[in-house]
């Protein structure tokens, strides 16, 4: 069975995690290799996903980890609320 | 992997038999993945900030209820979840968001940008700061059932069971809507990115600028 432009995208997500079954992989395989629209597609994906997961996308803000040390430091030390039962 | 799973159930073990600053060390490595899970679900860093900070101190009070069944990472990013869910019901997006919540429903148009070509854009360019900030912002207008599930799949790395185990959703469900975000992402950014940021080029490719 020949596979369309349309079936093609509606595996891209799992050919990306490579959980595709070999006959589905193979048919797929064989539709990039003739296909320049769904080469195109998935790798401009690919790239997609690959710059936004990068570290650099997001960033903390500057002084974050200090900041937030220092809070869980005083919250550690911290005598428990012997009126505030612990909820668990 | 599974040292580092042995040296956190230690230091775990040790915090709760008192040795409490210990706890610093348990968390470094989560922090920046407990604020980004906030932040992309708040959109504002001052609030996604002390948002952390609270899910940080919740996570040390509550260390006796982790079981170790799950990882650590996979129970603290619960919190983190929790904690952005309620300040957004705070922050009166409510309204909003439980529109976004029928989404999933709706024949949506879930089909990818169009194009023939793709020359790929190269890491270096995301020295720019124009692109991560349209890069936060794409992952930021995905409706929420399907923010929730790219971060944690994309950004943090977690598998589909955790992601299901942490959403409370199906790993089927886990699987439709991270497929729509990332075909979403890629329909969104690819235009801008092939107007906006420049490929990677062949030397031929220079020389015929």
């Amino acid at each position: 069975m020949k596979l369309e432009c349309k079936q093609v995208w509606e595996h891209i997500s799992d050919y990306l995690d490579q959980q595709l079954t070999p006959e589905v992989l193979a048919e797929i395989e064989k539709h990039l290799e003739n296909c320049e629209v769904c080469s195109a597609i998935l790798d401009s994906t690919r790239n997609v996903l690959i710059l936004t997961a990068d570290n650099r996308t997001y960033e903390l803000p500057v002084g974050y980890s200090k900041r937030l040390h220092d809070r869980l430091e005083r919250a550690i030390h911290e005598k428990p609320d012997p009126g505030n039962s612990s909820s668990d | 992997m599974q040292e580092d799973r042995q040296h956190e159930a230690e230091l775990i073990r040790r915090i709760l038999a008192g040795e409490t600053d210990l706890f610093h060390e348990l968390i470094r490595p989560y922090e920046k993945m407990v604020y980004v899970t906030i932040f992309t679900m708040l959109r504002n860093e001052a609030e996604a900030e002390d948002a952390a900070q609270e899910v940080m101190i919740n996570a040390f009070r509550h260390l006796k209820s982790f079981r170790g069944d799950s990882k650590f990472s996979t129970w603290l990013i619960t919190i983190a979840m929790n904690e952005g869910r309620q300040r957004l019901r705070k922050i009166k997006r409510a309204a909003e968001d439980s529109l976004e919540d029928t989404v999933e429903e709706r024949e949506g148009d879930f089909t990818p940008a169009f194009l023939t070509d793709w020359r790929e854009i190269p890491l270096e360019a995301l020295e720019r700061k124009e692109l991560r900030h349209k890069l936060r912002e794409a992952v930021e207008t995905l409706p929420k059932i399907y923010r929730e599930v790219f971060v944690l799949r994309d950004l943090q790395e977690m598998n589909q069971e955790e992601t299901a185990a942490a959403l409370g959703i199906t790993i089927s469900a886990v699987k439709v809507r991270l497929h729509r975000a990332r075909i979403m992402l890629q329909k969104t950014l690819v235009p801008y990115l092939k107007e906006n940021v420049p490929a990677r080029k062949s030397f031929f490719g220079r020389l015929f600028q």
